[in-house]
């Protein structure tokens, strides 16, 4: 072995101790500055944490695009849901005059509220594009109560790091973390359009979650929690899409 | 060391290269699966089967949502296609970095990839161009270089292919777009981006085709074998020229190298 090859051996494998350690410095900052997703096991963990963590630095006060009332799509997509159950239906029958959202979890004050507890809120709207994982979208003009100024309410601890939410469909859950769920955009939206929100886009009540596709933004929210350990539900993964094979973070 | 036991394409080359096939390959096979969840393709923001599409790819679909014309609907393999896709991106643009920011640096592009002035002229360009309509094979000296039209092929694909491709990705990204909206609004809408992303994974699989084509016709063996280990040998890829100007001993370890 000649002198310039050893040399440039030490010189490789102290490069390579060098990366590793700062790999493992690097993933120790990002668990303890919330850059993981919780579906970052397995084969595609890299990937996920390596987008959510950028994303996370980039666009955590970013604000997603607003459309003029003249963008909005004359013919809005309905996407297929599974069928709604007879709860729903009873619900719907009575003009949703008992539909309530439960919020606990982290919280001072758990509460319910009914749909037109909600609609007294402070309300906020806006024209934005809601885009579905298989590639198609359509823009709206979205009327909700501001997530944030629910968590205000019933007074959301400040160690709190995700806001789970659930679907009255059966195991139909998301969550999201945070930096969105305090996000002025994410409303809990129950107008669509300057309307009623329509059954077939979540009504009468659905998150609007405007900086992810559209699987974030859930139909039919009957429930929140509010966490700071997304570990502990379901299998672990922080929503049922992770279970079934999508991205938890659905910001791309 | 000899200067001779210089391998044809630097490690940096090599490795980087074969990384991005391993990305681009990834990529490519999961982008089509994705497209077959919405095989249409829309201008402007946005797009739906409830509005008119610029095209539509006559191939079945994952949905039912979408009227396709067949009588069946393929299994769903969005999920980890996604998952893939995005991952295989990022080693896509890390290779890429690493690529260009220590190609730039050590001079790789000024040296081996911008072409002479001397070869832009229009006659040479043109003889060029009509030996390779010809099939003709490459000389043996092209081993070692890189001819006028395949600088300018790899320096288009570098430096205006990957990065196009990169940005009409992130222009589909509802969370990127929110930091820089300019990324989407500049190329017309979300759906445009969609759109001309698929336009370029055209653009970039016709590039593989003729590269591989290229390949075997310079000798398949030969040019794989160095871009892997890096060294030139066979029929197709003899030094000849350098070898004249070495010294004896120089030689004499050439030839033990090759045994």
């Amino acid at each position: 072995m000649s002198e310039l090859s050893r040399r440039q051996l030490i010189t490789t494998g102290l490069a390579a101790t060098a990366g590793a350690s700062g790999l493992l410095v690097a993933a120790k900052l990002a668990r303890r500055y919330g850059l993981v997703p919780p579906d970052s096991g397995g084969v595609y963990g890299p990937g996920e944490t390596l987008t959510y963590a950028v994303q996370r630095l980039l666009t955590r006060h970013s604000m997603a695009r607003e459309f003029s009332r003249s963008q909005i799509s004359a013919k809005p997509l309905q996407n297929e849901v599974a069928p709604l159950g007879g709860d729903f239906q009873r619900f719907q029958k009575a003009g949703f005059a008992d539909w309530r959202l439960n919020v606990d979890g982290m919280v001072a004050r758990p509460g319910s509220f009914s749909l037109a507890e909600l609609k007294s809120f402070p309300r906020r709207s806006h024209i934005t594009m809601i885009q579905c994982e298989e590639g198609w979208s359509y823009i709206a003009e979205w009327t909700g109560v501001p997530l944030s100024h629910v968590l205000e309410v019933v007074g959301a601890a400040q160690q709190a790091t995700h806001v789970v939410y659930r679907s009255i469909q059966p195991d139909w859950w998301e969550s999201i973390d945070m930096a969105d769920a305090l996000h002025p955009q994410t409303l809990l939206a129950h107008e669509m359009n300057g309307g009623e929100l329509p059954v077939g886009f979540g009504g009468p009540l659905r998150m609007r979650v405007t900086r992810q596709l559209g699987y974030k933004s859930l139909k039919y929210m009957t429930s929140l929690t509010v966490t700071n350990n997304i570990k502990q539900f379901g299998k672990g993964l922080g929503s049922a899409e992770p279970e079934g094979g999508y991205a938890w973070y659905a910001g791309i | 060391m000899p200067e001779t036991s210089q391998p044809r394409h630097s490690l940096l080359v090599r490795v980087t290269h074969w990384l991005t096939t391993i990305a681009f390959l990834a990529l490519l096979v999961t982008g089509l699966e994705i497209v077959v969840s919405h095989p249409r393709f829309y201008w402007g923001e946005t797009g739906s089967v409830n509005t008119q599409p610029l095209f539509k790819i006559p191939i079945p679909s994952s949905r039912n949502l979408v009227p396709t014309g067949y009588g069946y609907v393929l299994p769903d393999q969005n999920g980890w296609s996604r998952y893939l896709h995005f991952q295989s991106a990022w080693l896509l643009i890390l290779t890429g970095l690493l690529y260009v920011g220590v190609g730039l640096f050590r001079g790789h592009f000024r040296r081996e990839l911008f072409p002479a002035r001397s070869d832009l002229s229009a006659r040479r360009l043109m003889s060029s161009i009509a030996g390779h309509l010809r099939f003709k094979r490459p000389s043996v000296e092209e081993a070692w270089s890189y001819n006028v039209l395949q600088r300018l092929a790899y320096l288009l694909i570098i430096f205006v292919g990957f990065p196009l491709i990169i940005w009409t990705g992130l222009a589909m990204s509802p969370s990127f777009v929110s930091a820089v909206p300019a990324a989407v609004n500049l190329l017309g809408g979300q759906q445009s981006a969609r759109t001309l992303h698929f336009f370029l994974t055209g653009a970039l699989v016709l590039f593989l085709a003729v590269h591989v084509f290229m390949v075997i016709l310079a000798g398949f063996r030969s040019r794989v074998r160095a871009m892997i280990s890096g060294q030139v040998i066979g029929r197709t890829g003899a030094r000849q020229e350098p070898l004249q100007q070495l010294q004896a001993p120089e030689l004499e370890a050439l030839k033990l190298e090759d045994q």
